[in-house]
């Protein structure tokens, strides 16, 4: 990546809240994919007859209704919740920057295709549209849910990068590339696009906070990550019962969402007003 | 005589108004059938206040943006008429330097990548030989060649205006279109710019369509000039017997306003009144007419579009001129 994309991201370190998101998430990720090495080996047998046990030595976190370790399942849960949110939003962005770039680029008939066809996807709430998806494809593997969630997380994307795009593309150095002679493909992917990695980013940054979410609540639902396979969300649902009894089964997977989310969001949004600082 | 290396006929860009919503109203008549023709080695400079269309005569001509209507020709091709996959191979011989030196380089790309660009998309040298080229190229424009890694922002105007003079010439063009290349700089630099043009034209014969508006810089650069005004050319001739002998009232004004060097010169300074009008909306008769000096400017002005005719070394679109004053 280019200089100014490193600048940009060391501005936003700047400020304290972004500072702050930034550690979390920086800790958040070295523990969820170091600690499993650390931590009781969560495909140990539990005791089945040992029940919910609360918080104190050997499972600092308790354990749940089958007596598994609560802090490992977070852990093992926080590996499949961010790789989901990071590949989901990779793939998000990825299909956000090419659209919006075509149809800043060409204009147009096709211009007016993609963006009544965001207009519209906009108009459906995206959980209302992963039901749907959810409904037609039942057992889900965790690669579609992926493939889902990115494939439904780019409008708002594509119309960042049109906005930015059609405002580039009349620059002197986009039409300077024409006159060397170079092809569309070259000029989006080597002139545009690049240009357009700051705005591009931020909407990452602040799409991973979303996916979490997103995945989280298909999972409570028990129509995201399947279990035995553990996520946050799952974890939630496995302990509505045990709510009064065994608060902790719950408490803690909410908490790794909720911390999660709010360093993602403190991370974009100082992102957002190292990029743009009027809008800070 | 022999084919000019480019040659514009009765170019003409209207832009209309586009859109669901966007009310009938009649197209902006930015050019409005402009011809001319530049000869191997020669430099023709297009001069016209701001909004007279001169910036869209150079980008059509570059098919950087379609042509309402005319032709160009190109070492005696017809450039309008190729296709997309001819056109970009075609575009290696015409290029073009842009006025804003901050808008004009990619801010993402070091300046050897910018340079390399065109030399990669015609494949003008193997991969392994476009560093030397790009360090040739700085040196040619009086840069460091070890600039190449370094990124648009670490340098000043005059700098990336070289930069970008290195990058149209990296693909060994025969015309360069300079889009007011030198009015965005402090003014000793402009003359060193001035000047490295003018060497590179001695070295390696390229020509020039000289966009300008101030006539000080085309006096020094240009062999023939032509004077826009609302779309058209009101005069075009030698350089020397133009801006010697203006016959046209609008040449006249334009002369009268570049600052001379020695206060204690009097001379008299002849004031348009008014704006130039809406191209959208052009005078009737000569266009300049609601603004004319000329004593003698009478009811013909206002009805009949004077042409381009003779005038001694110049041709001058004006009713009366070749009369007193």
């Amino acid at each position: 990546m280019t200089g100014s994309l490193w600048r940009l991201m060391l501005r936003a370190l700047t400020s304290p809240s972004g500072r702050l998101g930034a550690v979390i998430i920086a800790l958040l990720t070295l523990f969820v994919f170091v600690a499993p090495w650390l931590l009781p080996d969560p495909s140990a047998m539990p005791d089945l007859m040992a029940g919910a046990v609360p918080p104190g030595a050997g499972h600092p976190f308790g354990t749940d209704q089958l007596n598994r370790d609560v802090l490992s399942r977070v852990v093992s849960g926080g590996q499949i919740s961010l790789s989901v949110a990071g590949l989901a939003v990779l793939l998000a962005v990825t299909l956000g920057a090419l659209v919006g770039g075509l149809a800043g680029f060409y204009g147009g008939w096709l211009d007016s295709a993609l963006m009544r066809m965001v207009d519209g996807a906009l108009a459906i709430p995206r959980l209302f549209l992963l039901l749907l998806l959810v409904a037609v494809w039942e057992q889900m593997p965790l690669g579609a849910l992926v493939l889902v969630l990115g494939a439904t997380g780019w409008f708002a994307t594509s119309r960042i990068v049109r906005g930015e795009v059609l405002r580039l593309r009349e620059a002197e150095f986009v039409l300077a590339a024409t006159a060397l002679g170079a092809g569309p493909g070259r000029i989006i992917l080597r002139h545009l696009l690049p240009n357009v990695a700051g705005p591009i980013l931020v909407a990452a940054t602040l799409g991973v906070g979303d996916v979490i979410l997103l995945e989280a609540g298909l999972s409570y639902l028990g129509i995201g990550v399947r279990p035995p396979t553990p996520s946050w969300g799952g974890m939630i649902l496995d302990a509505r019962p045990l709510l009064t009894t065994a608060p902790w089964t719950s408490i803690f997977p909410g908490l790794a969402i909720a911390t999660t989310v709010l360093a993602v969001n403190l991370l974009g949004d100082a992102l957002r007003g190292a990029l743009d600082p009027r809008s800070a | 005589m022999s084919t000019p290396l480019l040659e514009v006929r009765d170019l003409v860009k209207h832009y209309k108004a586009t859109g669901f919503l966007a009310r009938k109203s009649p197209p902006v008549r930015a050019v409005d059938g402009v011809s001319f023709t530049v000869g191997k080695g020669e430099t023709l400079g297009l001069v016209g206040e701001s909004g007279c269309g001169k910036s869209t005569v150079g980008r059509t001509i570059l098919r950087l943006q379609d042509a309402t209507a005319g032709s160009v020709a190109f070492e005696g091709k017809d450039f309008f008429a190729l296709q997309a996959a001819a056109l970009r191979q075609a575009r290696q011989r015409l290029q073009i330097i842009f006025q804003d030196p901050y808008s004009s380089l990619n801010p993402r790309m070091t300046i050897g990548d910018a340079i390399a660009e065109g030399m990669e998309i015609h494949r003008l040298a193997p991969r392994g030989e476009i560093p030397a080229r790009v360090a040739r190229l700085l040196e040619e424009v009086g840069l460091d060649p070890d600039y190449s890694t370094r990124y648009p922002h670490e340098f000043s105007g005059g700098q990336r205006q070289r930069i970008g003079i290195a990058r149209a010439l990296a693909v060994e063009p025969a015309f360069i279109v300079c889009d007011e290349p030198v009015s965005a700089l402090d003014v000793s630099v402009q003359a060193q710019v001035l000047n490295l043009l003018a060497d590179l034209q001695a070295r390696r014969g390229i020509s020039y369509l000289f966009i300008a508006h101030d006539l000080a810089v085309v006096r020094q650069i240009a062999h023939r000039v032509a004077v826009m005004y609302l779309g058209r050319i009101v005069e075009t001739g030698p350089t020397e017997d133009v801006l010697a002998r203006p016959a046209h009232p609008y040449t006249k004004a334009l002369l009268s306003a570049v600052p001379v060097p020695d206060p204690n010169t009097q001379r008299l300074r002849i004031v348009l009144p008014g704006d130039p009008p809406s191209p959208s909306n052009p005078p009737s008769g000569c266009a300049f007419h609601p603004r004319c000096p000329h004593p003698a400017k009478d009811a013909r002005c206002t009805t009949e579009r004077p042409l381009l005719h003779q005038i001694g070394a110049a041709q001058v679109a004006c009713h009366h001129a070749g009369t007193a004053p």
